[in-house]
């Protein structure tokens, strides 16, 4: 067993218990999403994991910007290649259940609609990652790309769907998790899966970063 | 007599009927996975679940002890 940093322990009980819990657990008997409910634990999750690590990504740029040290740019890049994994996996999980809800797999809804156009954002930052073949360019305009990024993505994932009518719950009028909000006994699995998740995030982007920092040192030293 | 037994009876059933479909509409209509939990199969479900998550666990951890080695 190779040493593990303390909050990697945590997240292996903390899964297993969100699994267990999840398909385990109380949950409400409610119409229309009768056991989907449960997926409160898994496709939610997905949405708070990609925002943790793009937010991680934001912290390293600012830090790369303000000492020019590349392994910053390193951290950055790779939070946001892990984040983009989380988020395709929200809009596919999130397709799933709305072809069993809402009926249809993208109904345009707004935050369907916000969350795709988010994505394109992101996908955009590997794009200009691509693009640039000098380290010093790629890791000083992607930083500032990725600022800017995540300042868009929060009012189009957040704050645009509340204008307008949106199936998400929360979203146009529909209150805020409702109907989670009768059954506070979701919240002790709900809170530990976005954690779970996030950590599990963190986790394979810490992996992603120490890889690539090898291989950027091995081509450094010949 | 016999008529008025029959005439009972059938007002007891539909007023027992109703009742029950009432009861249903306000609470146990709404369906879930009951049939699974009620025999146990979900468990199945929730092995498999679990023997997914800690390979995939044990795969990171490896890659740990893979990536560690390469450092030193």
């Amino acid at each position: 067993m190779p040493p593990l940093k303390w909050w990697k322990w945590i997240t292996i009980p903390l899964m297993v218990y969100v699994v267990y819990m999840g398909l385990m657990g109380k949950v409400p008997r409610l119409p229309i999403l009768n056991e989907t409910v449960r997926n409160l634990y898994f496709h939610v999750p997905m949405w708070f994991g990609m925002i943790f690590l793009f937010g991680a990504s934001v912290w390293f740029s600012i830090q790369y910007l303000r000492t020019g040290n590349i392994e910053h740019d390193v951290k950055a890049a790779s939070y946001v290649d892990i984040g983009i994994v989380f988020g395709i996996l929200g809009l596919l999980t999130g397709m799933l259940w709305a072809k069993f809800t809402w009926g249809e797999y993208w109904s345009n809804d707004p935050k369907q609609n916000a969350s795709a156009i988010g994505m394109m954002i992101y996908f955009g930052y590997l794009l200009l990652r691509g693009s640039l073949s000098s380290d010093r360019d790629k890791a000083r305009i992607s930083s500032v790309y990725s600022i800017f990024a995540f300042a868009i993505l929060i009012p189009l994932i957040y704050v645009l769907p509340r204008f307008t009518d949106s199936l998400h719950p929360g979203n146009g009028g529909n209150p805020g998790f409702n109907p989670y909000d009768q059954a506070r006994y979701m919240r002790p699995v709900f809170y530990p899966a976005v954690l779970g998740w996030t950590l599990t995030g963190f986790w394979i982007g810490d992996l992603i970063i120490r890889y690539k920092l090898i291989v950027k040192n091995r081509i450094e030293n010949g | 007599m016999g008529k008025d037994f029959i005439k009972r009876f059938s007002y007891g059933l539909v007023v027992s009927l109703i009742f029950s479909l009432v009861s249903k509409a306000q609470g146990g209509e709404i369906e879930m996975a009951d049939q699974m939990r009620a025999n146990g199969k979900i468990y199945v479900v929730l092995i498999t679940v679990l023997i997914v998550l800690v390979g995939l666990f044990l795969f990171l951890v490896f890659l740990e002890r893979k990536i560690s080695k390469l450092e030193k």
